[in-house]
């Protein structure tokens, strides 16, 4: 039965990695929001 | 193609003449060679019973480290010397250039390699088990399939920040079935086990094919610095 | 087009958790393995979806290489035919038929074929220019975070199941981190190099990775045989019912990976934009051109897409 403890590591794992990445091209996306509104400010 | 191998020897000739004339990083080098050869000994310990199993590992793994600090400097001189510009607006053929300093590589690791591998037979006290003859072709192949990915990967790297690091990054895992090959016919034929037969062809058909690629691709990678 | 996403997105969301209940509850339990084999329900499908992302990233950098100069651009198209001709018909042939691995199909492998003539013709249809670059990089990154995930599930099924982490002979898992470092060096090459050819130098080391490919699994095959390990991917023939719910699983994830592609994508289209329009600014401003009320309009002054 503790073997099913790595079914759940694996599942969690999966999701993590892919949660991760995709919180990271949020990220990316809101400093280039950023970025655009500089622009279009006029530094 | 008279020209190709002209240019080729030439530069060969010059870069070997350059080095002799200085050789504080041949020196250099030999010497860090010797460090690792040390090194290797003091954590390995050559009189437990399983050494005979790992020194191929270990002999391949201090001659890429070797490799990598000769590979490192490969085009050094040229950068300092803004000689890759002159070569681009030359017609000279690119891959001349490429093949005359992998081959200086290729001689310049091999000396490494000569110094580097008595020291293991003697530390190791190794006695080749299986037909020694074959340690010839397997050196000879790996060697050059480190430098000839090397010598690309460094004119790669010369745009790069980081450049030292950037060069064993690309280089190691490109390099990974060759040192796989290296280090199983070398166990191979140090232990007498096993063949080394298919692991000698693999790394000639490593070589064929990364040689191939290097030389068609030269050109491209010169062009983009 | 944009607007399609968030429907595609709750698609998405509901094809992956009819696949995580399948691959729970529907899919039968193992007979040697109990419960933990349904660890291949991510396993696998990562692996499938991260070798196709990065045969697309194959297929864009040399693309990208050979469109350099329309000689080499028709001379790739030409050979690319000829590999899907050759391909399509030579697993016919009885000799080759004889070759084949057993289980392995020669209509599958024709088929194989002729979706890669295809997908060279498709994406070179589709993408063009930089915007093959764009798709390479999108495709190496969002292969590397499926790989990782291989690489991370492949450890943990081994060791309930066999008592080891890794096992250095594993042909699958050994290849697929030789893959994932060579695309990691990739993504850090793309990072460090600030070359305007960074491209072009990026390309080149995506055809290095992909003729390395082979010999890795020919090196690791041998290895092999030499000293037997086990075989942690699991061989054989499965349950059809697992199967099924193995394809439920990897169409599942295809859709997601084909969704996070797009918005990488677009994200690294806007990244340049934004690029773009900050070294056009940093150009104008000395001459007092620049700024929203400047005569020139900036590509972002557009207003967004």
């Amino acid at each position: 039965m503790n073997s099913i403890k790595f079914l759940y590591a694996a599942y969690i794992a999966t999701w993590l990695i892919h949660g991760l990445y995709i919180g990271s091209l949020v990220r990316r996306y809101g400093r280039l929001r950023q970025q655009m509104k500089d622009l279009g400010r006029g530094k | 193609m008279r020209s190709f191998w002209s240019i080729a020897l030439a530069t060969l000739t010059k870069d070997i003449r350059l080095e002799w004339r200085s050789k504080d990083a041949l020196n250099a080098m030999l010497f860090f060679s010797l460090l690792v050869v040390v090194i290797f000994v003091f954590s390995f310990d050559p009189l437990a019973e399983e050494s005979r199993h790992i020194v191929g590992g270990l002999v391949w793994v201090a001659f890429l480290f070797a490799a990598v600090v000769a590979l490192n400097q490969t085009w050094a001189r040229e950068l300092r010397n803004q000689v890759l510009d002159a070569y681009r607006v030359s017609p000279a053929p690119a891959n001349a250039l490429f093949l005359a300093k992998a081959i200086g590589n290729f001689i310049l690791v091999s000396l490494l390699e000569a110094l580097m591998a008595p020291l293991f037979v003697i530390f190791y006290n190794l006695r080749v088990l299986g037909p020694a003859w074959q340690l010839i072709p397997v050196a000879l192949l790996g060697t050059w399939a480190l430098v000839v990915n090397g010598t690309f990967f460094a004119a790669m790297s010369l745009r790069t920040r980081s450049r030292e690091l950037m060069l064993p990054l690309l280089l190691f895992p490109v390099s990974i079935p060759a040192v796989i090959s290296m280090v199983a016919a070398t166990t191979s034929i140090l232990t007498g086990d096993d063949p080394a037969h298919f692991y000698i062809v693999l790394l000639l058909s490593y070589d064929v094919v990364f040689s191939t690629a290097c030389l068609a691709l030269f050109e491209t990678v010169l062009q983009a610095e | 087009m944009k607007r399609a996403f968030p429907i595609l997105a709750v698609l998405t969301a509901l094809l992956l958790v009819y696949a995580f209940y399948q691959a729970l509850w529907v899919a039968p339990t193992d007979a040697l393995q109990g419960e933990v084999y349904r660890i291949i329900y991510y396993h696998v499908p990562s692996a499938w979806t991260a070798f196709l992302l990065f045969f697309i990233n194959f297929i864009a950098s040399v693309q990208y290489l050979a469109n350099a100069r329309p000689s080499t651009a028709r001379a790739a198209r030409w050979i690319v035919i000829a590999i899907g001709i050759i391909g399509f018909v030579a697993p016919f042939i009885p000799q080759v038929k004889q070759q084949l691995p057993t289980g392995m199909y020669p209509s599958s492998v024709a088929t194989t074929f002729l979706i890669i003539t295809g997908l060279y013709f498709v994406i070179g249809k589709y993408f063009v220019d930089q915007d093959l670059d764009v798709l390479a990089v999108t495709t190496a990154e969002v292969g590397v975070v499926f790989c990782s995930i291989v690489l991370v599930t492949g450890p943990i099924w081994a060791r309930p199941v066999w008592g080891i982490w890794w096992a250095p002979g594993d042909i699958r898992l050994t290849s697929t981190l030789v893959l994932w470092l060579i695309y990691v060096s990739y993504l850090v090459l793309r990072r460090f190099s600030d070359s305007a050819q960074t491209q072009k130098l990026a390309a080149v080391l995506a055809v290095f990775g992909a003729l390395d490919v082979p010999l890795v699994y020919f090196s690791i095959w041998f290895f092999r045989t030499q000293h037997p390990q086990p075989v942690i991917g699991g061989g054989g023939s499965m349950d059809p019912r697992m199967l099924h719910v193995l394809l439920i699983s990897w169409m599942a994830f295809l859709c997601f990976a084909f969704l996070v592609c797009w918005s990488r994508y677009r994200l690294e289209k806007l990244s340049r934009e934004v690029e773009e329009a900050e070294a056009l600014e940093s150009l104008l401003e000395p001459a007092g051109l620049a700024g929203p009320s400047s005569a020139v309009k900036t590509p972002l002054s557009r207003g967004s897409k």
